[in-house]
């Protein structure tokens, strides 16, 4: 279709980005000043170039798009293979949208070693956008995992005060998960011969105990990423610690790579697996969608209140990724675009009364609805977004969740739908008693209201969260046909599972 | 002439080692300590050149009626234990300076090890095994002890002295068994007496048992791997770098030859010793790592876990086994070489260092060398998409295919656990605050180690196509 390789563009120009910070040398500010800039350029300039995926996407096919395929390493038969369909496509927006946004944001608030952290950023991106077009299962695996890399050192160097604790938990949580995946993608070569996507999912015709243990050696790697309950511990730790737009990005970004995983792999590599096993996620995404949502609202620490929120939030995606029909598995999609976004626009709000205050704590605000107007404007449109108002984004997610989880099994979808009453809950009370009240702290009584830079951080969310509820069309449209394909294929390889087992 | 022009054609790498050791030896010993720069630089051309000569021409066949092989498999694992054996004799010479234990001996020591290397390497024949064994192992005992106004180098190499013979001692009695009861030496007619039925009795077996002790014993596998932290501590540091890949590539190629070889009918037998060994290292490497502060210690348990993977590599038996085991080794005598020469630029107010807490900070102090340790230690926690990475994959992929789930699914926990230990290298260079900076190191050789090392990580990592068809050639080798 395209005849220079776009998505390897997407991919790897962010790496010239920090490769060029890299060598930047000089006194500190001009070191500072100039990283970042040539982060902010560079990540401008994916983003860019991944609007154009949008534009020349075309909408009517389900199959794979902008398909470039290299062999890498033929002696193991691992292919450099890419390319996106309309559920990847919406991802690797997300990723190459919030990474600028990130990168603005911490516009003033990293101070100390400036150019590693745009380095890290930049990686980070490379590998976030690598693994949503990845279509070779190494090539997945690798891009997964290097993401862990740069995180750890977000983390780590610039986080909070728990901040070792919290880097190591995050990193070896989620690498124990990793690498029984590594071992059934093993298994899975061992099986057809390749690594390629694709060809595997064309190919891969495992017997029934085969397909269980597999996906459960998936399941461990792409729960813990979600995170799905008991699994969730390393998520509140990692957010807390971690600078704003570590969160944000963690937040946006990562949490997705989970949910993706399950569409991508899970699902169509082990059909008949998948149907065993759907009854389990749906038990483990309800306790997460209740519990965590209690817990969420005894939470002294604004962070992890929405650490927490996260966690309920990403219940419903993996309802809905599960309950395979064409509203469950578009809504799963819709709503980790729309958390994406809201809970990173919400991180964000986070991160800018942090900046000016450096105290997290619930109870250290009240009233700046006086002081900081606009803030409160922009606090409240992704509170509400977040707890499902029609006409934002986050409402449609869960809608066509819940429509979705009600065609499959009626329990699930009323306890899920508690959810949203719980979550209503604890948004709107963390929103009152940060904003509302009277303005009775001193330190508060001085605080400055959002400036250009910050308001030009959020308006890109808030016009994309009004359009992304008004007009859901243009983000479900695309992905309908692949997502059509996705469901087609695996009623196709259940009954062909049933007739084979009808036969003596 | 019994002895054909062939066989010394085919011997003409180790004869011109030989040789040249014999010569740089009597110079040195002619001129004295003056010689020792001279000695040492030539020492480790003569040993690149004679990695040269492996190649040109590159012949194959056995020699001096059957005691010496030459294959892709022997000649891979040489050129990779003379290019480790060159690179830290480079490495030693600033560390030795400064403790005033300059000597051309040492060089000169380093090189008969390595030929004692190639000799285990190419045999095939238990006596030049043995052989071959003791000229290395000789070497080694005398250089761990190196530096003999200290104890602990002193009582390092008394230490690998006595355990050593003993694992000699274990090697050369299972040599005796198999003699016995297969009624010969020679790896043809083992193989020979073991396919026939004539020597498959379980006196072999208890032969070959002792026989894979004593080499495990060398390799620092579990459960014979006591004497490793001991002696990677107190040797001085280039020797540690040393042990830490020479002699374990030459043992682990020695290992390989012997068990694919003449024992290969006994697959069934050696196997679960194997796979005992390797969990056992994978394990043991990872969980006794979790706690040492002297970094020399850390990175003895972790080539103990990491045997413990190239074993796993081995006990799968296959051609897919045998590639990964080179791959595997190829990938962590550069990551291996890179962190001994970080090692050796640690120092602070010209004292050697050699504690984890000593790095704190160094990203700030020293953002290269820092850099180029968080490559070494990502990479050899096998993240990807670092070089180590790739050696994991291929070990779990020869794994899986010979259907050993259950080692391989400790092999991954073993890496996560390991994982931690690197990491925690990591912490102390970039988290944590800084401590008194560390001298900033000249522009010295193992400054340019570490860089060419991190260097070519980052290459493995992103081609690792060459070296896999590297190793495919020389499995190859060994199953034609």
């Amino acid at each position: 279709m395209s005849s220079w390789p776009i998505l390897s563009l997407i991919t790897f120009l962010p790496l010239v980005g920090a490769l060029f910070c890299l060598v930047v040398n000089g006194p500190k500010e001009a070191v500072d000043r100039n990283c970042r800039s040539v982060a902010l350029l560079t990540s401008l300039v994916t983003f860019l170039i991944s609007i154009l995926l949008w534009v020349r996407f075309d909408p009517t096919k389900a199959g794979f798009q902008f398909e470039e395929n290299l062999a890498w390493v033929p002696a193991l038969n691992i292919g450099y293979h890419v390319g996106i369909d309309g559920i990847s496509l919406f991802f690797v927006l997300l990723a190459t949208l919030l990474t600028p946004i990130c990168i603005l944001a911490s516009w003033e608030s990293v101070k100390v070693r400036v150019k590693e952290y745009m380095v890290a950023f930049l990686v980070l991106e490379t590998f976030m956008v690598g693994m949503f077009c990845a279509l070779d299962l190494a090539l997945f695996y690798i891009f997964f995992e290097g993401v862990l890399i740069p995180m750890f050192l977000i983390i780590g160097v610039w986080g909070g005060k728990r901040r070792v604790y919290a880097a190591f938990k995050f990193f070896l949580y989620t690498l124990l998960g990793s690498v029984l995946m590594l071992l059934a993608i093993i298994a899975i070569y061992w099986h057809v011969g390749t690594t390629d996507l694709p060809t595997a999912m064309e190919k891969l015709d495992l017997p029934f105990t085969w397909q269980c243990w597999l996906w459960l050696a998936f399941f461990a790697s792409f729960s813990v990423k979600v995170p799905m309950w008991p699994v969730h511990t390393w998520l509140p730790d990692a957010h807390v610690e971690a600078p704003t737009a570590g969160s944000v990005i963690l937040a946006g970004v990562l949490l997705k790579m989970g949910g993706y995983g399950f569409l991508r792999y899970s699902i169509p590599l082990m059909p008949e697996a998948t149907q065993y096993f759907a009854p389990l996620v749906f038990g483990l995404s309800i306790v997460a969608v209740i519990y965590t949502s209690l817990v969420a609202l005894v939470q002294e620490d604004m962070k992890k209140l929405i650490a927490y929120s996260s966690v309920a939030h990403m219940g419903f995606v993996t309802i809905g990724a599960f309950v395979m029909n064409m509203q469950g598995v578009q809504g799963s999609i819709f709503q980790m675009l729309s958390h994406g976004i809201v809970s990173a626009a919400l991180f964000l709000c986070v991160g800018v009364v942090y900046d000016r205050m450096h105290t997290r704590e619930i109870a250290a605000y009240g009233g700046l609805v006086h002081r900081m107007p606009r803030y409160a404007f922009t606090f409240l449109f992704f509170t509400l977004a977040s707890v499902g108002l029609p006409g934002l984004s986050g409402f449609v997610g869960e809608f066509l969740v819940l429509l979705g989880a009600f065609k499959a099994n009626t329990w699930v979808a009323f306890l899920a739908a508690t959810g949203l009453i719980l979550g209503a809950a604890y948004a709107l009370w963390l929103y009152r008693k940060i904003v509302f009240g009277e303005l009775t702290k001193d330190s508060l009584k001085g605080i400055l209201d959002m400036n250009k830079r910050e308001i030009a951080v959020f308006l890109p969310l808030v016009l994309l969260t009004l359009w992304m509820g008004i007009h859901p069309n243009s983000f479900l449209d695309p992905m309908a046909p692949a997502v059509d394909k996705l469901i087609g294929d695996y009623q196709a390889a259940l009954k062909l599972a049933r007739t084979a087992a009808l036969v003596p | 002439m019994i002895l054909g022009l062939e066989s010394w054609v085919l011997a003409r790498p180790e004869i011109f080692l030989a040789a040249a050791t014999g010569l740089l030896l009597i110079y040195g010993v002619v001129r004295g300590e003056v010689a020792t720069p001279f000695v040492s630089v030539v020492t480790s051309l003569v040993l690149l050149v004679t990695a040269v000569l492996l190649f040109m021409p590159y012949r194959e066949g056995t020699a001096f009626a059957s005691l010496f092989i030459v294959d892709r498999l022997t000649t891979t694992m040489k050129a990779l234990v003379l290019v480790g054996s060159a690179i830290a004799i480079l490495m030693s010479r600033a560390y030795f300076e400064r403790v005033k234990a300059w000597r051309f001996e040492y060089p000169l020591l380093v090189a008969l090890a390595t030929l004692g290397m190639m000799l285990m390497i190419s045999a095939n024949d238990l006596m030049s095994l043995y052989v071959g064994l003791e000229l290395q192992s000789l070497a080694l005992y005398v250089i761990a002890a190196f530096q003999r106004d200290s104890v602990r180098s002193t009582e390092a190499g008394v230490k690998y002295f006595v355990l050593g013979s003993v694992a000699s001692g274990m090697l050369l009695f299972g040599a005796s068994l198999i003699y016995g009861f297969c009624g010969g030496t020679a790896f043809v007619q083992i193989s020979r007496a073991l396919l026939d039925g004539r020597g498959a009795e379980i006196g072999t077996t208890i032969g070959l048992v002792f026989v894979v002790a004593g080499l495990a014993f060398k390799v620092s596998a579990v459960p014979f791997h006591m004497w490793t932290p001991d002696v990677y501590e107190g040797a001085p540091t280039p020797v540690t770098a040393l042990f830490a890949v020479a002699p374990k590539i030459a043992a682990m190629s020695l290992l390989v030859s012997v068990l694919m070889g003449p024992f290969k009918p006994l697959f069934g037998q050696w196997q679960q010793i194997i796979v005992v060994a390797s969990v056992l290292s994978m394990a043991l490497g990872a969980f006794a790592a979790l706690r040492q502060q002297n970094i020399k210690r850390l990175m003895a348990y972790s080539s103990i876990g990491n045997v413990g993977y190239v074993l796993l590599g081995l006990a799968s038996g296959s051609v897919k086994g045998i590639e990964a085991v080179v791959f595997y080794l190829a990938i962590y005598l550069v990551m291996t070489l890179g962190v001994f020469a970080t090692i050796l630029m640690m120092k602070r107010r010209d004292v050697m260092l050699e504690n984890v807490s000593d790095l704190a900070g160094l990203a700030r102090s020293q953002p290269m060398m820092a850099f180029a340790m968080l490559i070494f230690m990502f990479s050899l926690a096998g993240i990807p998409p670092l070089a180590g990475f790739w050696g994991k994959l291929y070990i779990f992929i020869a794994a899986v295919e010979a259907n050993l789930y259950i080692p391989a699914v400790l092999g991954v926990l073993a890496s996560v656990v390991a994982s931690y230990y690197y990491l925690r290298i990591v912490k102390v260079m970039y988290f944590d605050e800084p401590a008194e900076a560390l001298d900033r190191p000249v522009f010295g050789i193992n400054r340019a180690v570490a860089l060419a090392a991190a260097f070519l990580v980052a290459v493995f990592s992103l081609v690792p196509q060459p070296l896999s068809l590297i190793a495919a050639a020389a499995a190859k080798g060994l199953f034609s």
